[in-house]
């Protein structure tokens, strides 16, 4: 939300002399770096957090396990590692969104999954028939919850935990205690263990890179153009920049031959990440750009003046569970894919917590006004290096439930220790 | 000046739970005046102006506007009559920036994106006629800003739209004294134009310099709704205090 500009008492007296002088101030790429320097010390950390740990958890497990962690092998692994857990970090940005929690969003992914197996192999539906009614199913338990949060006014914390209990009967019920459902449609199996043509895989990277690139120098341009606050051109495009760079460094190492065998051939994107990129784009748009993203901030910052402001609160508050849920059918189904069965315990265990954790990680505030789509992203990564980078260490299993619970309480307690940081420094 | 009052509020009734808070009160507001609405603290007029801008529907008693009787349910259904109101407790979101407050709940948008330079410019305009100090830019989130400066935002998210009448709530509460002027100002230039403007205060210096008229609730009761010319400085204070005022009576 307020991301380019100059706030600081130091900041503020550098252009007292006028109203509003840092909307007129020519910006250079020195004070616009003050001024972030300025920020993170308010507290406003944005990505900061997350991909200082990203690198030092890619540092640490590279020298744990040196020619292991970082092969081209584990690479692919990872990245389909943290699509599920990315997608349902997701739709729980939009709840964390509004100061609220939605611990079903796991267990809800689970029955989503085993709705969508069981059409496909009891009744031999077609995968998108499968995949819609998963959605849907989705959609109404995120309905049902939303009900008793927003009209009822049930604290969502109990709301959710009924049913993180009743979900993972349902689940039960439907597949049986000790049984799996297989699944092997080819499409759904695809999204987590079949690759994108070489080809199209460095198409998509280039023509997305150019995207954020045009986007981000567009806006820039109007905002010139009418005199309002824009940013250093230097930063908007060392900023395109590093985003192209990514994707590109992204694409190569998926692009790698990475077969076990020399007689075969083995790379390319998994499909599912175009997919996690879509909806990044989707939510970032939605969440950015248009009313209903700006009424959720809204309603997330002072619910009592987005409600004066004449935003139907109830309405939002409903819809946030909707997204969440029907994120967590779409999460259900990758992570179907990735393990080619649903069984009763599918998104149950640490599955949510390794998602909020996600969402934390990445940024989004849990006391609700703050967050952004992307923080999913790179706090999913987090949460799948630590996950992968302990299991190719072999840690016990209770050594990795404590390590993942201090990372969550880590995250939350620089969540909570930025927010007294930013209250300090009356922000 | 003009006859008839495009707010017009009559036998209206409130009650939180078993405590009444408004009896029976009637209200007016005309085009081209200020009317000063008084009392002392918990006498009932937060909650008359809540009634007015529908954050608290009352439970009785009628609703004219323009003459013409209608429900106010929500604060959708004030802001499409055309009444602002400036609340006591600022109601602005934190976490969001001054151009982000100012248009919310009525964001521009150009189809299904926001259109932000529109908004952006349209922002500037309405605070440098509000002339702040010290505000850096209209990106920065309210968080960031003092009391005073709130309490700017909140009176030019009021006047930024094409309104009949504008509510007050005690504005210049938290303002300087360059800065309380500048408000009374805004507030004579906006009944100027033509509106009808609702101050509160408790400051009779204030309300005498701006207002054609005063309201004097006591108790959750209206006690008198006079010309300004027509009363003394010491008459309102005894309304304010005992619900009653001396010789020369009020006239209505
Ligand atoms: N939501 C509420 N629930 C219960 N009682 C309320 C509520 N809001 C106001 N009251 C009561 O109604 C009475 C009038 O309050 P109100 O806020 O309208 O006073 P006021 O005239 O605006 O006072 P002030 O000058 O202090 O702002 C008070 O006695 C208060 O306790
Ligand atoms: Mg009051």
């Amino acid at each position: 939300m307020s991301t380019d500009i100059p706030e600081s008492k130091e900041a503020a007296m550098r252009m007292a002399d006028s109203d509003f002088a840092a909307d007129r101030r020519e910006h250079d790429v020195r004070s616009a770096l003050l001024d972030y320097r300025d920020r993170i010390r308010a507290g406003e950390l944005g990505a900061l957090p997350a991909i200082l740990g990203l690198v030092s958890l890619v540092v640490l497990f590279t020298a744990l396990k040196p020619g292991t962690f970082l092969s081209k092998g584990n690479i692919a692994n990872l990245s389909t590692q943290a699509l599920p857990i990315t997608i349902l970090a997701m739709g729980l940005v939009f709840v964390l969104l509004l100061g609220e929690i939605d611990l079903s969003a796991g267990v809800a992914s689970g029955v989503c999954a085993a709705v969508m197996a069981k059409l496909i192999v009891d009744s031999g539906q077609p995968w998108y028939v499968a995949v819609i009614s998963a959605v849907a199913i989705g959609i109404v338990i995120g309905t049902a919850v939303g009900w008793l949060v927003a009209v009822v006014r049930i604290p969502s914390f109990v709301v959710t935990l009924a049913f993180f209990l009743g979900l993972q009967g349902v689940t039960l019920r439907m597949i049986g205690d000790g049984g799996t459902v297989p699944v092997r449609d080819d499409v759904i199996v695809a999204l987590a263990n079949k690759n994108m043509p070489i080809w199209l895989g460095w198409t998509l990277a280039a023509a997305c890179a150019a995207a954020y690139a045009a986007t981000q120098l567009l806006r820039w341009r109007r905002q010139r153009v009418r005199h309002l606050h824009s940013r250093p051109v230097e930063l908007v495009a060392a900023q395109s920049a590093v985003v192209a760079a990514a994707l590109l460094a992204g694409t190569y190492l998926l692009s790698l031959d990475r077969a076990p065998s020399p007689l075969i051939t083995l790379g390319g994107v998994p499909w599912g990440v175009p997919l996690v990129g879509a909806l990044l784009v989707g939510c970032t748009f939605v969440l950015g750009r248009t009313s209903y993203g700006r009424h959720v901030y809204a309603v997330g910052g002072n619910a009592e003046a987005a409600r004066r402001a004449g935003i139907n609160v109830t309405r939002i508050r409903v819809s946030v569970f909707m997204i969440a849920s029907a994120f967590a059918a779409v999460s259900g189904i990758v992570a179907a894919s990735r393990l080619n069965s649903v069984t009763p315990d599918s998104g149950g265990g640490n599955t949510l917590l390794y998602a909020v954790g996600a969402a934390v990680i990445g940024g989004t505030s849990l006391f609700g006004g703050r967050g952004k789509a992307r923080d999913a992203v790179l706090g999913g990564l987090v949460i799948a290096i630590i996950e992968n980078g302990l299991g190719l260490l072999g840690t016990k299993a209770y050594l990795s439930f404590l390590i993942t619970g201090v990372v969550l309480l880590l995250a939350a307690s620089i969540d909570a220790l930025a927010r007294r940081r930013r209250s300090s420094a009356g922000r | 000046m003009s006859g008839t009052p495009v707010l017009d509020l009559r036998g209206i009734d409130k009650s939180f739970g078993s405590v009444k808070v408004l009896h029976d009160v009637a209200f007016s507001a005309y085009p081209g005046e200020v009317t000063a609405l008084v009392g002392d603290n918990g006498a009932g007029k937060t909650t008359l102006v809540k009634c007015i801008g529908g954050i608290h529907p009352p439970d009785r008693g009628e609703y004219r506007f323009e003459g013409a009787r209608v429900r106010v349910g929500s604060p959708r259904d004030a802001a499409a009559l055309g009444i602002e109101v400036v609340h006591q407790d600022l109601a602005l979101c934190e976490n969001l920036d001054i151009v982000q407050n100012l248009f919310l709940g009525r964001e521009r948008r150009r189809g299904l994106v926001l259109d932000e330079t529109a908004m952006e410019e349209m922002a500037h305009r309405a605070l440098s006629g509000l002339a702040v100090r010290t505000m850096g830019s209209v990106r920065q989130p309210i968080s960031t800003l003092s009391g005073g400066q709130r309490q700017t935002v909140a009176i030019a998210r009021a006047v930024l739209w094409d309104s009949r009448v504008v509510v007050l709530d005690e504005p210049a509460a938290a303002l300087g004294v360059a800065q309380t002027q500048q408000v009374l100002e805004i507030v004579r230039r906006l009944a100027d134009n033509g509106l009808a403007v609702v101050l509160i205060s408790h400051n009779m210096n204030d309300v005498f310099a701006v207002s054609d008229r005063i309201a004097a609730l006591y108790l959750g009761r209206m006690v008198a709704q006079v010309r300004t010319a027509d009363v003394t400085h010491r008459q309102v204070v005894e309304l304010i205090t005992s619900g009653v005022a001396g010789e020369p009576g009020p006239r209505r």
